[in-house]
């Protein structure tokens, strides 16, 4: 086990407790924040792993939400409704993925972040404009149906099946990373042009990534929707897309455990910034001017920067070994 | 065709001229800061708005501010100071901040001015609160004017012709005289320009405040025609960067003309269809980005 895969183990049995000690701190909440944590691990799947920055993303989660929030609201009694309803929208988030990606990866760079705003632009337009997603209204009172028999409509029950989703999907996106697939990413990530020498099509893998993020993203949306029943505009606006971007880098570009440290920290300054109402956008933008000019690396990124600098110091220096010579098979 | 619609097709084309105008001007100051320090400002939205605050501040609230009722900063005065004001105030950004990031990848600098912009929008916010507030356009340029085939507000008018000024101005400042050909130079190879004497962060300071200084001018302009709210800058930035994805941010003059072209679009669409008038711009870039990915004018960033 990993130390990361550690503190992931710890943090889940701590979630298990928690239906236990109301008075603590409320399932709601933790719900909440696996949602948006889920959330931050897409994006950071493309701007940590792949070095793709995307002002989307709000795009995959309110979509996959309106589509398992409209199929619920139809079909949600069915037995077979919330599995179908789940699935359903995170083929849509990735289909979404698939056309903003395709269109933003024909340009590089700063352009790229661009393209994916303005796109965005097109999905919050369509959302307004559509019957079925409820215009200005968004979807209410989406019903959350029951899994394998479990009436998902008791809080704790509900808990329990959104911590057991949230886990596959951290876990998901963890294997991916350490996959060979998400190393070639990360090859393309630091050195386009020597992953494209050794025969890796860049540009298919970031659309790769990209459809992969869209969809994780999706599910968390799908997650969403069904915890909270209701989808709003809100969740595909700007706003929101641009609050995946600070927990992410709030909590660490390109750690595992960093943008569910970010989406707490976030969610709950939300919650308990609520009072001072349009001041905390200022708050918001401050913490990113501080995180960007002093600590880019992130909370959990400075931390293991420093775990790793303290383990240098205190290992003795080592003996000089002779060079490692390319072995020849 | 009837004399009505005809009357509210120029109208509609009018309206989308003036907000080609605004695109251009935007795009255009989008453009000098890329070109020179690599970075998409996005706090170029804020800017905008700060400016037509000003200019409303100035007008309506500096007085009784400081007990005088009759003191007025006037629309003149305002179309200097509140750019000024707005430029002095990015480049104290660009010295503390931005410049601290020029080293590492572009997408640090885009963070940090997204961060500024919502530090400001959310300031703006908190003090002005969310409604538009009107600023009239000074007496002598009320009322209406004849161009022939139609009436219109001379203001309007006044709006047209002063941005087409200010980017043909920008344009010969950047293509045809020799401090453009330092700035082009410092695009190209900033190094190899300080190596000939230039001070080259002083010129990217003030490269900075004058693309900063277009989006202020552009929000006073703006302040009579649209509500100045905090978020007027917001989302005219979301439309100027496809703008700008669609034209290429490498020259100048494709900047503009196409901010103008698009503009006018966007104002024939409120004809036809008006509800696909908001996204009419993203669509024709998702279209360019399949039939010209490098952009209209574009050379690859």
């Amino acid at each position: 086990m990993t130390s990361t895969q550690k503190i992931f183990a710890a943090l889940v049995l701590a979630a298990l407790v928690v239906p236990f000690v109301p008075g603590l701190i409320y399932p709601i909440f933790v719900m909440k924040v696996m949602c948006y944590g889920l959330f931050a691990c897409a994006f950071n799947l493309l701007l940590g792993f792949t070095g793709l920055v995307s002002f989307a993303h709000a795009a995959f989660l309110g979509t996959a939400g309106y589509v398992t929030g409209a199929l619920m609201i139809r079909f949600g009694a069915h037995p077979l409704g919330v599995p179908a309803a789940f699935a359903a929208g995170v083929a849509a988030a990735a289909l979404v993925g698939f056309a903003i990606g395709g269109l933003a990866i024909r340009r590089r760079g700063i352009y790229f972040a661009m393209i994916t705003l303005a796109l965005s632009q097109i999905v919050y337009f369509l959302a307004v404009q559509f019957r079925w997603t409820g215009g200005e209204d968004g979807l209410q009172g989406i019903p959350r149906g029951s899994l394998l028999g479990l009436d998902l409509a008791s809080d704790t029950v509900m808990y329990y099946v959104a911590l057991a989703l949230f886990c596959a999907g951290f876990l998901f996106v963890e294997r991916v990373v350490h996959s060979p697939f998400g190393q070639i990413l990360q090859a393309v990530r630091d050195n386009e042009a020597r992953a494209t020498s050794l025969g890796y099509d860049a540009g298919r893998f970031q659309l790769l990534a990209f459809v992969l993020s869209a969809a994780v993203a999706g599910y968390a949306g799908a997650l969403k929707a069904l915890v909270f029943g209701l989808v709003s505009l809100n969740d595909v606006s700007l706003h929101t897309s641009t609050e995946v971007v600070l927990m992410t880098l709030l909590g660490g570009v390109g750690t595992l455990l960093g943008p569910l440290v970010g989406a707490a920290l976030v969610v709950g300054l939300q919650n308990y910034l609520a009072t001072i109402g349009d001041l905390v956008t200022v708050v918001i933008g401050l913490i990113f001017i501080v995180c960007v000019s002093f600590f880019r690396r992130g909370l959990v990124g400075e931390f293991l920067h420093w775990r790793r600098r303290r383990a240098e110091r205190a290992r003795p220096l080592p003996a000089r070994e002779p060079p490692v010579v390319a072995k020849v098979a | 065709m009837s004399d009505i619609t005809l009357q509210a097709f120029m109208a509609q084309l009018t309206v989308g001229l003036i907000g080609g105008c605004f695109y251009a001007m935007l795009s255009m100051g989008l453009a000098i800061i890329f070109g020179l320090l690599n970075i998409i400002n996005f706090t170029h939205g804020a800017q905008f708005m700060m400016a037509a605050f000003l200019a409303w501040i100035g007008l309506t609230q500096v007085g009784p501010w400081l007990g005088q009722p009759d003191l007025q900063v006037n629309f003149w005065l305002a179309l200097v100071l509140a750019p000024a004001l707005v430029a002095v105030f990015g480049m104290a950004i660009e010295r503390t901040l931005l410049r601290r990031l020029y080293h590492l990848d572009h997408l640090y600098g885009l963070l940090l001015t997204f961060g500024v912009a919502l530090v400001m929008e959310g300031g703006f916010r908190y003090f002005f609160g969310v409604s538009g507030q009107g600023y009239e356009p000074p007496e002598i340029l009320q009322g209406p004017v004849d161009v022939g085939f139609m009436l219109l507000p001379k203001y309007r008018v006044f709006v047209v012709v002063a941005s087409l000024l200010i980017c043909f101005a920008t344009w010969y400042l950047f293509e045809r005289t020799k401090l453009g050909a330092y700035l082009r130079a410092g695009t190209e190879n900033p190094r190899l320009l300080q190596a000939f004497g230039i001070n080259v962060p002083v010129m990217i300071t003030l490269t900075y405040g004058f693309g900063v200084a277009l989006a202020g001018i552009a929000g006073v302009l703006a302040a009579p025609i649209m509500q100045v709210t905090p978020l007027m800058g917001g989302s005219l930035l979301n439309i100027v960067f496809a703008v700008v994805v669609i034209g290429g941010l490498g020259s100048i003059l494709g900047a503009m003309v196409t901010g103008l072209g698009l503009g006018l679009i966007e104002g024939l669409t409120k004809v036809v269809y008006p509800e696909a008038s908001t996204v009419v711009v993203f669509v024709i870039m998702a279209l360019a980005l399949l039939v010209r990915p490098a952009g209209l004018f574009g050379r690859e960033a």
